[in-house]
């Protein structure tokens, strides 16, 4: 057998790694900023481009995407190529994988402040930035698979098979969530509608987390934990178990994000099952990672790398516990909507992916510079800094969602709703200042590890191509002459599989779609009518500003919700909503029905209340959006976007597109006037109109005779 | 909510996909050994015969 003689490619892990942690840094600074903008609401909110909703769709992409994203490919990079005893495919394809990644997060970070939005949570990025993500993945994919394709080493350790799922799941996400329908360069309305949106969206939503935060991030876990540890993996045939019981559970678990809300309660019921037994596997991972450590314990107190890796596992396995219990009913209608949610996934962010990706970095950075790490004594600083960090952050926002979840529930003897809205925001504010300050525990931590790496690399020279050695891969079959075309590939069934799915999934998705989703939107209520261009144009002011980061447009189906906000939601009154926008979080009121019933207020009151929020609700932490008064509605892109509508099954009549306008400034002037007779002047051009007459429409079709 | 059945073909073909890796990787004797490749992972010899850059 010949030993070959070849290099592992150190620059591109190298690259990742300084990219991992300049965004980490950036990202986390903006959750901070969001943070303390619901403490000083007024002096913070920057408006228009650095306000809340603008910011945080931005945070939590800076997060995802730019922090753990290169943290995968760092971490993906290194390991891969000595796995596999092979240099990974193409130096080219490397560069252009980084390279082109970097672009698409600065991409992000100046179309978001923008207001350039999809509104659809953690996949926000406009259509143009969707394809460029989506040749970026494919160039990862080729790359990985290639290499896989020339490896030395036959077997495939059970980190490789997390990459693998990664890349395929990732892919189908994307493609499946990112349909949509361009109407201008910036502007592109969902193909779906209403509760086929918010399904699609959640099933994306979930399975992001499940195959973005935690799949490859486990295959870095079986990597790098027990080479920081020494030691192997507490047990193969476990981690084997974990990977494929895993993957076989996460893709179903989606509509827990939907519970008790219009979707079908058998798709809810399977969300439940699924989350459920999720619990099994993900266990499983945990201990088989603290396990590793079994009779090393005694360095796990000296060794920061692995203290880094312990709280890691342990943050894994409280967010994995944590997550089936919220997806039972029982508990999901309490804590649903509430601030629990956001520490549950800070539990799972800054502890499960955060720390695992310091201390890699604190392992991989001094190895590939062929030197110590600069200080340990700052690494163990960044540490406490961090665990505290997380605590800080975690307990009050827990502490807090209890009593918010309560105050919006209680009812006086008399049956009387107990508490307003606005007295649980003033409730949670202490709250939201004590998180912020696990928020700069965290944030300073992570800065002391940016000054450490740098000390570290400016001490040390990169190896930038390490030499290694292995033998050639044994062939295990005979090349006849003459045989097949196909019987390569059929010696290679995992690319094969790989490339096969997603010809079909592309294939298959762009035949179907369009077809059966446009004519599935037919009203189910026959008083539901699609939105006024006037309305049309508020909504997507409503999209782009991020409203939907702290108003819900869902009341479910509780005592406590229909008394407060109205009649319950129904399936059939979103048909027209491309893209939905029933949120997540409710940091202020529901909206769904804001338009009817005990909420209905008047357009005087929407426009002092845009103007200056805490004027009219003393304590409300709303950004003022005072600018929408003075920014002029494009009304160009009216046809374009009734038009867009047309296409997607909307039913505006054939030619309406050329109308539109004209009825646009007849509402319009309308709300002016009306709003002059309280003595305000506003021209009927300023996109402020077309909020108000939004916010008007909302929920009233049900009630229409 | 048609989407179901578009949701369903594509997690179906998902977990399908899975379900052949998975006996693709069994068939194939990816998973007879389930004790060196955790041991393999952690050696890894330096070679320092050459130094070039």
């Amino acid at each position: 057998m010949q030993v070959e003689s070849f290099q592992y490619d150190n620059k591109t892990v190298r690259n990742f790694a300084i990219a991992t942690i300049i965004w980490g840094v950036v990202g986390m600074t903006v959750g901070l900023w969001v943070a303390l903008q619901l403490v000083f609401p007024t002096t913070l909110n920057l408006q228009p481009f650095f306000s809340f909703g603008r910011l945080r769709p931005l945070h939590t992409n800076a997060v995802i995407f730019a922090f753990v994203g290169n943290g995968i490919f760092m971490g993906v990079y290194y390991s891969l190529q000595r796995l596999l005893k092979a240099r990974m495919y193409s130096d080219l394809l490397s560069k252009i994988h980084f390279w082109g990644w970097q672009l698409i997060i600065v991409a992000a970070a100046i179309t978001l402040p923008l207001g350039i939005t999809s509104s659809k949570e953690y996949a926000e990025l406009e259509w143009p930035i969707d394809i460029a993500i989506t040749i970026i993945w494919v160039v990862f994919g080729w790359n990985m698979f290639a290499t896989i394709l020339k490896r030395r080493e036959r077997h495939l350790y059970v980190a490789i098979w997390f990459y693998i799922a990664t890349f395929v799941t990732v892919a189908v996400l994307h493609l499946v969530n990112s349909f949509e329908l361009p109407v201008t360069l910036f502007k592109s309305y969902s193909w779906y509608a209403g509760v086929q949106d918010a399904l699609v969206q959640w099933w994306y939503g979930h399975n992001a987390v499940a195959f973005f935060l935690t799949t490859p991030y486990l295959g870095l876990m079986y990597y790098f934990m027990p080479k920081a540890a020494n030691r192997p993996v507490f047990s193969y045939k476990l981690s084997i178990i974990h990977f494929w019981a895993l993957i076989f559970l996460y893709i179903w678990a989606g509509p827990h994000h939907l519970l008790y809300t219009a979707l079908p309660n058998w798709a809810q019921s399977l969300g439940v099952v699924f989350s459920f037994m999720l619990i099994f596997p993900s266990w499983g991972g945990m201990i088989n990672g603290l396990l590793t450590l079994r009779g090393a314990w005694d360095r796990v107190r000296e060794d920061v790398i692995l203290k880094f890796m312990v709280v890691a596992v342990t943050a894994y396995g409280m967010s994995t516990f944590e997550g089936p219990m919220l997806s039972l009913k029982n508990i999901n209608a309490v804590a649903h909507f509430t601030d629990w949610i956001i520490a549950h996934v800070h539990v799972g962010g800054l502890g499960w992916n955060g720390m695992l990706t310091f201390g890699i970095l604190y392992w991989l950075i001094p190895k590939m510079y062929k030197t110590e790490l600069y200080s340990k004594k700052l690494a163990n600083m960044h540490f406490w800094l961090a665990t505290l960090g997380i605590l800080f952050y975690a307990i009050p926002m827990y502490w807090a969602a209890w009593q918010q979840a309560s105050m919006w529930k209680q009812f006086t003897p008399t049956g009387q709703l107990k508490y307003q809205f606005l007295e649980t925001v003033t409730y949670m504010r202490p709250f939201y200042a004590m998180r912020s300050l696990g928020g700069v525990l965290y944030l300073s931590g992570a800065i002391l590890a940016m000054v450490n790496i740098f000390k570290t690399i400016g001490k040390g020279t990169l190896v930038a191509n390490e030499d290694a050695e292995a033998p050639a891969l044994e062939a295990t079959f005979e090349k006849h002459k003459g045989e097949h075309w196909h019987r390569w590939i059929e010696r290679k069934p995992t690319p094969m599989l790989v490339m096969s799915l997603i010809v079909i999934l592309i294939g298959g998705a762009v035949e179907m779609i369009p077809t059966f989703l446009v004519k599935s939107n037919v009203p189910t209520i026959s008083s539901v009518k699609p939105y006024t261009p006037l309305e049309l144009q508020g909504r997507d002011i409503y999209v782009r500003e991020g409203c939907y980061t702290c108003h819900s447009q869902m009341v479910r189906p509780f005592r406590s919700e229909t008394e407060r906000y109205g009649e319950y939601s129904k399936a059939g009154e979103f048909v027209y909503d491309h893209p939905f926008q029933w949120g997540s979080k409710r940091t202020g009121p529901d909206l769904a029905r804001e338009g009817t019933g005990n909420n209905k207020k008047s357009n005087t009151w929407h426009f002092n209340h845009l103007d200056e929020p805490s004027a009219i609700s003393t304590g409300s932490v709303m950004p003022a959006y005072s600018f929408l008064i003075d920014h002029e509605l494009d009304t160009a892109t009216t046809p374009a976007k009734i038009r867009a509508m047309q296409t997607l099954g909307v039913p505006y009549a054939a030619g309406y597109d050329q109308l539109a306008n004209k009825e646009l400034m007849q509402q319009a002037k309308k709300i002016a006037a009306n709003l002059k007779q309280d003595g305000i002047e506003v021209g009927a051009n300023k996109e402020i109109i077309a909020v108000i007459a939004y916010l008007q429409r909302l929920g009233t079709d049900i009630n229409k005779k | 909510m048609s989407v179901f059945v578009l949701l369903i073909i594509v997690s179906v073909l998902v977990a399908g996909g899975f379900l052949l890796a998975f006996l693709w990787s069994v068939k194939s004797g990816q998973m007879d050994d389930d004790y060196t490749p955790s041991i393999r992972i952690l050696f890894e010899e330096e070679v320092k015969t050459k130094t070039k850059q």
